[in-house]
Parts: structure tokens; C-alpha cells; sequence
């Protein structure tokens, strides 16, 4: 059986991959997006949405979920929850392979892999992760009511959510790889003025320690070298996002930050393929910004598709 | 209350009943944040695909959750959810935090055989 050939394959279901897809499915083409984890990305773990514009106030899910439904309702596809492990982008037809062995074949692909929290990647993360290790406040703050807890990082979310964390924390102790913050003014001065919050400067964590649970870290000046153990029952990791475009490395241009470029019309180096959202090389990265970048991917696809769509019946004449 | 396509189990009860009605059950016990949403989105993928597993969610909040959150299973979890897996109405697994659909489907097959 010969196997179906998609005009648009989208890779990532974030606010810019599902906005490709409506705009590619609406423009009456066959469009199917393959997502890795759950549809939304980075949008779900946003609790409040308050700057987006036409919706006054709405959580991440919703505006996922709304996205996800009109997607839908144009005939897109969506799959998620899968693991891509091939991806062959040069050819006409573009081929992607699943690590369950099937492939899906396409006339141009868009790259909409976004970002994802960047983790610290030392001795002990994997096995306290729930019990000790957090990556989100909101979430999981109260279950260290009256605990004394560390928060790793120095941009606007580690000290906001280090300041939230106070609410419910006996004493918070913000860890950070420099002697300067990289946040806003505003943030900075909350976090230092509010008395619960301490701060050990130029160290980063070498490892957690515990039984069952989280009970210490291993503290590491990056200065003098010295280690000592933080007694602690908590850790929050806030040290910034990554792109997710490991697997592109060697098949697309990527800068120093590994972020995929492209031109003004979301092209990437190779024809017929274009990227959008925060995998790409830009400045902002917000749902406003994902969506618009989706847009222009979605009409510069549909024009390469219907490009090659009559070249090919030239060639057939 | 949750807004999953999952069925929401509302009390203890209820839950009691299912899991001595249905010899494999996952309870998804969370709030709709950003590590209990990815665990109730591959159980929706996964109601679809393993009929001989009943998926289920139930609010974190709720004071009916007690049944969960004070389970011996669960002693010393500190992040949402709280994943039960539940198997002839006894506990056979539980995890805390985030999970991914491969970690869960190892667990559907190691005590659930699906
Ligand atoms: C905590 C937090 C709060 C935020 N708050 C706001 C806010 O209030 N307002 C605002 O405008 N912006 C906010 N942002 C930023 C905004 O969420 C992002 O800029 C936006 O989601 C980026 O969209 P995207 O589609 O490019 O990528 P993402 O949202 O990251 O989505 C990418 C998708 O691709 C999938 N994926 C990744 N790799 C692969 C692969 N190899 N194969 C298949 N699929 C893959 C992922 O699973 C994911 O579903 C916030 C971000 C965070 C983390």
C-alpha cells in the first residue's frame, strides 16, 4: 500500500506548531503535527495567561485545549505522547520515523520543538524528583510548609518563585552561580528584602542527599573549589530554558545557543522545511510571539507546497 | 474539580467501589498544573489503546481524596500527582511528580501485564 504523503508535517504541538495547523489545515491542506509530550507545551505550565491579547485572563490548559480543538475542527491531525527517532528533511518528500518503526512522509515539515526547562544534571536529581526535587512552585510549595528549602538559579523565575515559596517555607536559601543576578530590579530587591530569603552566591549544587527523601545538598563554591553539605528538605530548580533542537544538530543551521535560524519567512536551510516559536534564533519568546511565528511558517509552507505541487505537473506534462 | 476527559472519581467510596469492581485501575490524584497535566494526557491515550485498564482522575483538594493522600503508598511524596495503580482493589504501584507516557507504560505492563 502506497503510503500517504502530507503536505505539512508539523513537529511540536505548542501554541506555534498548533497555530500551524490551523492556518495550514484552514488553508485546505493535509496537515498532521507529531508531539512528543502533552499538546500545549510550555502554555501548560502556565497557570494564569493575562497577556493574551482578545482573552482577558485564561489558563495555559485552556488556551492549549482551545488551540488543540480548532486545530481540530479544520481536519488537522494531532498525535502526542510519541518519541521521534529519525528524521530525513533533504529529499522532495521529507521523512520522519517513530521509534515505534512508523514513518510519516511529507512535502514540507515544520520545526515547532519550543523549549524545556533546563535541569542541573548532577548526582541525585533523577531519584529525589517528588520527593525533594521540584520544578514548580505553584505545584508543589505547600508540601513544604515549615521546611527549610534551597532555590537554585538567578533570573526573574528563581526569584520570583523563590518569594512565593516564603509563603509556605520556613526559610528559602537561593543558590547562585554568580555574584549577580540576571533578573529584573524588581524582583531582585523583593527577594532581598523579604526576611525569610537567604542567599550563598558563586556556588552551584553538586549533588542531592537523603534516604527516602531529600535531607541535603552538596554545595560547590566555584571560586575557592570548597564543598560543604546544605542540610535541606527541599530544592526548587529555576536556571532557564533550552531548545529543543539536539536532534536537528547536523541536519539544520543552529547558533551558538543551538537555536534553529531562519529568515524573516521562517525558512531554514533546507528547502521545504521551516521552523517557528522559541526553538528558533530570536529575541522574545512568549504564546504571542510562538503564535506569529506559527503563522508565517504555516502560509510560507503552504506557498512551498503549492509550488511544488505544480512543478511536479510541469514535470508530468 | 478537574476538566479532564477522564472520569473524575468524587469520593472515597467511589473509588473503593471501582477498584473492587475492576481488577486493573489507575487513579491520576492531582490539580490542573503544569506536572498533573501531562500524566492525565497520556491517560486519555492510553484509555483509547488499553481497554483491560480503567484510567481515572481525581481533584487533589477535594477532601474525598484523603483515600490517596494518606495511602502508606504515598508516605514521603512531595510533588503532584500522586499516580495510584491499583490491582485486584490493593495497591500494586504508586509514583509522585510528573511522569512520562513511557515510564507509565511500564509500569501498565510490569503489574498489569497491558
Ligand atoms: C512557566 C512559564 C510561564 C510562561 N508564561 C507566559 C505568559 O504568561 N505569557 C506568554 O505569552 N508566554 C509565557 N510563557 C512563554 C510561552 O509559554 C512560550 O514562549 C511558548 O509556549 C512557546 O511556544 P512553542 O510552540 O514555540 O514551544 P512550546 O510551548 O515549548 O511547545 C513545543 C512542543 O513541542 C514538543 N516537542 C519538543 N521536542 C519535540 C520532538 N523532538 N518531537 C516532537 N515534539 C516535540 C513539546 O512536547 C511541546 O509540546 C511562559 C513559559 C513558562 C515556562
Amino acid at each position: 500500500m502506497e503510503q500517504k504523503i502530507y503536505d505539512v508535517l508539523i513537529i511540536g504541538g505548542g501554541p506555534a506548531g498548533l497555530t500551524a495547523g490551523i492556518y495550514a489545515s484552514r488553508a485546505k491542506l493535509s496537515v498532521l503535527i507529531l508531539n512528543e509530550g502533552a499538546v500545549g507545551g510550555q502554555m501548560i505550565l502556565t497557570n494564569e495567561v493575562a497577556n493574551y491579547p482578545g482573552v482577558e485572563k485564561t489558563t495555559g490548559y485552556h488556551l492549549a485545549n482551545s488551540m488543540k480543538k480548532q486545530a481540530r475542527e479544520f481536519g488537522c491531525i494531532i498525535k502526542s505522547n510519541l518519541q521521534i527517532a529519525n528524521y530525513e528533511l533533504s529529499g522532495a518528500v521529507k521523512n520522519v520515523e517513530l521509534t515505534d518503526g512508523s514513518i510519516y512522509k511529507a512535502l514540507s515539515v515544520i520545526i515547532a520543538t519550543g523549549g524545556k526547562p533546563r535541569q542541573l544534571n548532577v548526582l541525585g536529581e533523577d531519584t529525589f524528583r517528588g520527593t525533594g526535587i521540584s520544578y514548580c512552585a505553584t505545584c508543589d510549595g505547600e508540601f513544604f510548609t515549615g521546611k527549610d528549602i534551597v532555590v537554585v538559579g538567578g533570573g526573574n523565575s528563581a526569584l520570583e518563585e523563590a518569594v512565593s515559596l516564603t509563603k509556605y517555607a520556613n526559610k528559602v536559601t537561593i543558590i547562585h552561580q554568580f555574584n549577580h543576578f540576571q533578573a529584573f530590579e524588581y524582583a531582585i530587591a523583593e527577594a532581598k528584602e523579604n526576611p525569610k530569603i537567604s542567599f550563598v552566591y558563586n556556588s552551584v549544587i553538586s549533588q542531592f542527599n537523603g534516604n527516602e527523601n531529600l535531607q541535603s545538598v552538596s554545595v560547590k563554591n566555584v571560586v575557592t573549589g570548597d564543598v560543604s553539605k546544605l542540610p535541606t528538605q527541599g530544592a526548587f530548580i529555576f536556571i532557564g530554558y533550552l531548545p529543543n533542537t539536539n536532534a536537528f544538530k547536523g541536519i539544520l543551521d543552529l547558533n551558538d545557543m543551538n537555536e534553529i535560524i531562519t529568515t524573516s519567512e521562517m525558512e531554514t536551510n533546507i528547502p521545504g522545511v521551516f521552523a517557528a516559536g522559541d526553538s528558533i534564533a530570536k529575541r522574545y519568546r512568549q504564546i504571542t510571539t510562538a503564535v506569529a511565528d506559527g503563522t508565517i511558517a504555516a502560509l510560507s509552507a503552504s506557498d512551498f507546497v503549492a509550488k511544488s505541487k505544480q512543478h511536479h505537473l510541469v514535470m508530468q506534462n | 474539580m478537574l476538566r479532564t476527559a477522564l472520569h473524575e472519581i468524587e469520593t472515597a467510596e467511589e473509588l473503593k467501589k471501582l477498584i473492587s469492581e475492576n481488577e486493573n485501575v489507575m487513579v491520576c490524584c492531582g490539580r490542573m498544573g503544569p506536572m498533573c497535566i501531562p500524566v492525565y494526557d497520556a491517560m486519555e491515550e492510553l484509555e483509547v489503546e488499553k481497554p483491560n485498564v480503567k484510567f481515572f482522575s481525581m481533584a487533589f483538594d477535594s477532601p474525598e481524596a484523603w483515600i490517596v493522600r494518606n495511602d502508606q503508598a504515598c508516605k514521603g511524596f512531595m510533588g503532584l500527582p500522586f499516580t495510584m495503580y491499583y490491582k485486584n482493589g490493593k495497591v500494586a504501584h504508586a509514583t509522585t511528580s510528573i511522569q512520562t507516557m513511557d515510564k507509565i507504560k511500564a509500569v501498565l505492563k510490569d503489574k498489569f501485564n497491558a
